[in-house]
């Protein structure tokens, strides 16, 4: 199934090159940080469709997954 | 000692006091909001000779630990009616502290018709100086003069024409390490109560003056060495911010659904990414500009910059993401030089760019303007610089005002102030903050962004109720505690995770002073500023239905995670410290 991905900031060399990834059945944003090579040590926040749903969460087809690093402003 | 100069604006005497009795051993936020509580009526009109304009660094401002150079602003707010301190940050604040002065209050007021003045002071004392050549100029051709009378090494405070005509979202500048008058008290309209004392300037001059000594110097040089560690550890503080200043927020908050866009309408902006920081930088590193500078010497983080135009010349700098979200997806502007252009002359107008924003969006639900044009916008903006034109006038006095002179019932404020970048129907324990914090709607009192989004300090569903109005509570006297030392309020995000912060944040004030000041003594120190804030605005008339928010948020939902509004005003009361 085809997912919507975004790294953003010290991440965003890891962007797929179309914002898209094709992934198994049962994929999670666990599966996603691995198949992008992502260090887990980079990511602080993982969005799944907005909402901060953990890295396990069983992802659906056209899901949108956010990965960022620790980010702070104001 | 340090010491408190009282000027009268209309006699033109000025005194130095000690700081004795209620103002011992105050400091930022802490002073002004205690001589505002102490001094100031509080239902008197705010242009009034009753009203008085408090200037105060903090407890730890002068000393070389890090990011300790900010400035609190206080009086009583032209915008709001509340009680107000607005905290910036540039040079002036440090060379205040070298002079031992601990705070600066304005007070009575001149005749109608009496000429702008600008106050001096370096060593030798302080005094009146008529300077008709800076009169109605924006504040960078202002600053630009007042540099070379008095020498490139002074720091300066000032308004603009906005302020100079009273215009309630105005805002006083301040000049960063370069010169540049791109630091502001944005917030709350401090740039009329400036302009009603009919003070254009405020120039300080520490050359020759020896600094105060800390107290136990081993013991504050530890605590300095551990101090920097932390936030030059922290990944925000230590990189985050540095790389990409304040704008990274952009694409976060945007994915989080939570950007206010059209006027809070939608949660995202489908051009959030040609605005963001990560675009900021592209063009910064394009144009030559510079990606990261602090506000003031001493700043580990710096998360500020120089933005260039296509030309490679000066445009802005501070250019924050507040700003940025003002006049961006909140307007439907997606043009990045377009947003600088307004950043900058809000500067130059002495304008606060978050007030101005949103005030631009209620002339675009008008019809004034189109949506999304950035160029209107700029267009519409230079017409504050002429104090005769009526439109300029409205625009100049904000959003509830402008929204009232043109009919509109879309009104995103909180006691009369604009609601900054998070919608609060996504970020519910900012929300909290927004409707309850004695300053009308303001994120960073209680900046529990922290803990709904980016996950510092806590982790807390942004859209459900649980956990966000003590979490706000919590934030809202732990920032009034760090608006009293002169920490830049970004520390927090270090602080908020790191064990010992909180113990090197006392070891310094107790080193600094000579006391024996404790981690617990900070939280008191925040519980006292906000039973000040909160008596004054009871006083002057404020109660709890000043405390909710806006209708709209109430009954619309925000998509796309379609939520409303729904604590009451009475939950809230939680999260407000008892007086
Ligand atoms: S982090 Fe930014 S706002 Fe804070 S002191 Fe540094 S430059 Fe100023």
């Amino acid at each position: 199934m085809k997912i919507q991905v975004s790294c953003f900031a010290t991440l965003s060399k890891y962007n797929p090159p179309d914002g898209y990834l094709e992934v198994e059945d049962g994929a999670t944003p666990a599966h996603i940080l691995d198949k992008l090579s992502i260090p887990r040590d980079e990511v602080k926040i993982v969005f799944v469709n907005g909402q901060n749903s953990g890295k396990e969460v069983v992802l659906k087809e056209n899901d949108r997954v956010g990965i960022f690093p620790a980010i702070g402003g104001g | 000692m340090a010491r408190i100069l009282r000027v009268n604006t209309r006699n033109k005497k000025v005194t130095n006091e000690e700081l004795t009795g209620d103002y011992a051993g105050l400091g930022g936020r802490g002073l002004t909001s205690r001589v505002v509580r102490k001094e100031v009526s509080p239902t008197c009109h705010p242009l009034s000779s009753q009203n008085k304009l408090v200037v105060a660094s903090g407890l730890l401002t002068g000393t070389n630990a890090a990011n300790t150079g900010r400035l609190s602003v206080g009086g009583k707010s032209p915008l709001t009616g509340t009680i107000k301190e607005s905290n910036a940050g540039g040079t002036f604040s440090q060379k205040l502290a070298k002079l031992d002065i601990m705070g600066i209050i304005l007070e009575d007021k001149p005749e109608p018709n009496a000429h702008f003045q600008t106050l001096f002071i370096n060593k030798d004392g302080a005094k009146f100086l008529e300077i008709p050549e800076i009169a109605g100029l924006g504040t960078y051709d202002a600053s630009a003069r007042l540099f070379e009378q008095f020498g490139s090494k002074v720091g300066i405070m000032v308004i603009g024409p906005a302020g100079e005509n009273t215009r309630l979202a105005s805002s006083i500048q301040f000049t960063d390490p370069k010169g540049n008058p791109s630091r502001a008290a944005g917030r709350g309209g401090l740039g009329a109560l400036m302009g009603s004392k009919k003070i254009k300037a405020i120039v300080i001059d520490s050359e020759g003056a020896k600094a105060p000594e800390v107290a136990d110097k081993e013991a504050f040089k530890a605590a300095a060495k551990r101090w920097a560690e932390i936030l030059v550890n922290h990944p925000v503080t230590g990189q985050g911010l540095p790389s990409f200043g304040t704008s990274i927020l952009i694409n976060i908050i945007n994915e989080a659904g939570t950007l206010p866009t059209k006027n809070f309408r939608d949660g995202r902006f489908d051009k959030a990414a040609d605005i963001s920081g990560e675009k900021m930088v592209e063009f910064i590193n394009q144009r030559k500009g510079v990606a990261k500078e602090g506000c003031h010497a001493g700043c580990v983080i710096q998360c500020s910059q120089k933005y260039c135009d296509e030309k490679g010349e000066y445009l802005t700098s501070g250019f924050e993401y507040e700003t940025v979200w003002a006049f961006g997806s909140n307007l439907l502007i997606s043009n990045m030089d377009h947003i600088a252009m307004l950043d900058r002359l809000c500067d130059d107008l002495g304008l606060d760019t978050i007030e101005t924003g949103t005030t631009v969006a209620m002339a675009m639900e008008a019809g004034i303007i189109p949506w999304g044009d950035g160029q209107a916008a700029i267009d519409l903006l230079k017409k504050i610089y002429d104090p005769k034109d009526y439109l300029g006038a409205i625009i100049g006095n904000g959003t509830s005002f402008t929204a009232e002179a043109f009919g509109v019932d879309r009104v995103p404020v909180v006691k009369k102030q604009s609601l900054p970048a998070y919608d609060p129907r996504a970020a519910k324990g900012v929300g909290v903050t927004y409707a309850t914090t004695p300053m009308g709607a303001d994120h960073t009192a209680g900046y529990a962004i922290c803990q709904n989004i980016l996950k510092v300090g806590g982790d807390i569903d942004p859209l459900g109720k649980e956990g966000n109005i003590e979490v706000s509570k919590n934030l809202q006297i732990a920032t009034a505690a760090v608006d009293a030392t002169g920490f830049c309020l970004f520390v927090a995000f270090a602080v908020l995770d790191t064990d010992d912060a909180l113990d090197t944040i006392a070891r310094l004030i107790s080193a600094r002073f000579g006391i024996n000041f404790t981690a617990d003594d900070i939280g008191k120190t925040g519980i006292e500023i906000l039973k000040d804030e909160y008596s004054f605005n009871r006083d002057a008339g404020f109660t709890l239905a000043h405390d909710q928010l806006p209708d709209f948020f109430i009954n619309e939902e925000l998509p796309p995670h379609k939520v409303k509004w729904d604590f009451t005003a009475e939950e809230m009361q939680k999260a407000k410290v008892e007086i």
